[in-house]
């Protein structure tokens, strides 16, 4: 929630995701996301709904085969890749890291960042290019 | 449908898609494709998964907030209700639910407007950042002729076109450049129908087109 808003909107919003968070607690699925992943996309939803004034279109709810209780396999399976990834970032070298940082919190298009950082667009997209193919490569 | 696209749209604006920087109309775009396309949808998934973990990791350092913020966010749970886990479902039609949702219905609903030859658009409302609409080409006709000062994404929703390099099918998305100049043509089978996002006005190649551009907003 860093991306340009002043420090009263960023509170307020906060407080909307928290509400948000405990109305839709029931959704949460631990098979399909981490906690950390479904706090990111509703603090995001949120963030396009004040600070850009648009919607977000979603996909269509995708239909859910036979099994209806969470697999408690599944669920520890996703924990573990989530923290694989989340050293796997850690581990990035700082220049790719702070590209997809950029990419994801200072709520600016490739070349965006690169007017900002003057870096050519070139740059920035194999820089961003080379994190993901990193982050595959550790998860695999 | 999943197994048979082609052409897919690229890591750039899945990634964009879900750090929520897109424009709505190219997010439109987005949604729309990853409800037909499976393969796309896993890789927003993962870039979803990214951002949680960045966030994570930011969070490691916590930021204070204001004396009342428990206060106000309790107020705002016990003020609002738990909200239902799935939107109204709509009949499954041609256009994919994000589509419904903007045209109010399935193809029947669309109010469609002429621009001449056969071909017919309608625009749908997002914001002005870039500009969505639905297009619908006779069998075997021509989209006028042009090209693009920003990017052009295009997907099939029924029928079929070639643009002179590939073929498209439904579900596909044909990425149009600044560079790319092209005349998509809707496959003699059936009519097609497509939906169109542009960062940009495409410009024509030929004299009526462009005297007419302005009013059309295309």
């Amino acid at each position: 929630m860093k991306s340009g808003a002043d420090a009263t909107l960023a509170e307020e919003c906060a407080q909307e995701v928290m509400a948000t968070l405990w109305h839709k607690a029931h959704m949460f699925d631990p098979t399909r996301a981490s906690v950390a992943t479904w706090i990111f996309t509703i603090a995001r939803n949120r963030k396009i709904d004040v600070l850009r004034k648009q919607k977000r279109p979603e996909p269509e709810d995708l239909t859910w085969g036979p099994e209806a209780e969470p697999g408690q396999e599944d669920v520890l399976t996703l924990q573990q890749e989530s923290e694989q990834l989340r050293q796997a970032l850690a581990g990035l070298p700082d220049a790719q890291r702070e590209l997809i940082e950029r990419a994801y919190f200072g709520d600016l298009s490739h070349s965006q960042i690169a007017a900002e950082t003057g870096l050519p667009l070139g740059t920035i997209k194999s820089r961003i290019r080379l994190a993901l193919e990193r982050l595959r490569h550790a998860m695999k | 449908m999943t197994g048979n696209i082609k052409h897919h749209l690229t890591d750039e604006i899945l990634m964009a898609y879900s750090a929520g920087t897109l424009p709505e109309a190219f997010s439109l775009m987005v949604a729309s494709h990853i409800s037909l396309c499976d393969q796309c949808r896993a890789v927003v998934e993962s870039y979803d998964a990214i951002g949680g973990a960045l966030l994570d990791e930011q969070i490691s350092a916590p930021v204070a907030m204001n004396g009342n913020s428990l206060d106000a966010t309790l107020a705002l749970i016990a003020g609002g209700a738990p909200m239902p886990s799935v939107r109204t479902p709509q009949t499954k039609g041609i256009l994919p639910q994000p589509l419904q949702d903007y045209v109010g219905g399935d193809l029947e609903a669309v109010r469609w407007r002429p621009v001449g030859m056969g071909v017919k658009q309608a625009i749908l409302p997002t914001s002005d950042a870039a500009s969505a609409r639905l297009l619908f080409i006779p069998a075997g006709a021509a989209m006028p002729d042009h090209g693009h000062k920003g990017t052009e994404l295009t997907m099939v929703l029924k029928g079929a076109f070639a643009d002179g390099h590939d073929y498209f099918g439904p579900g596909d998305v044909e990425i149009a450049t600044e560079d790319v100049e092209h005349t998509p043509v809707a496959d003699i089978g059936e009519d097609c129908i497509c939906l169109a996002v542009t960062d940009a006005p495409l410009k024509f190649n030929s004299l009526l087109p462009k005297i007419a551009q302005p009013f059309l907003r295309i």
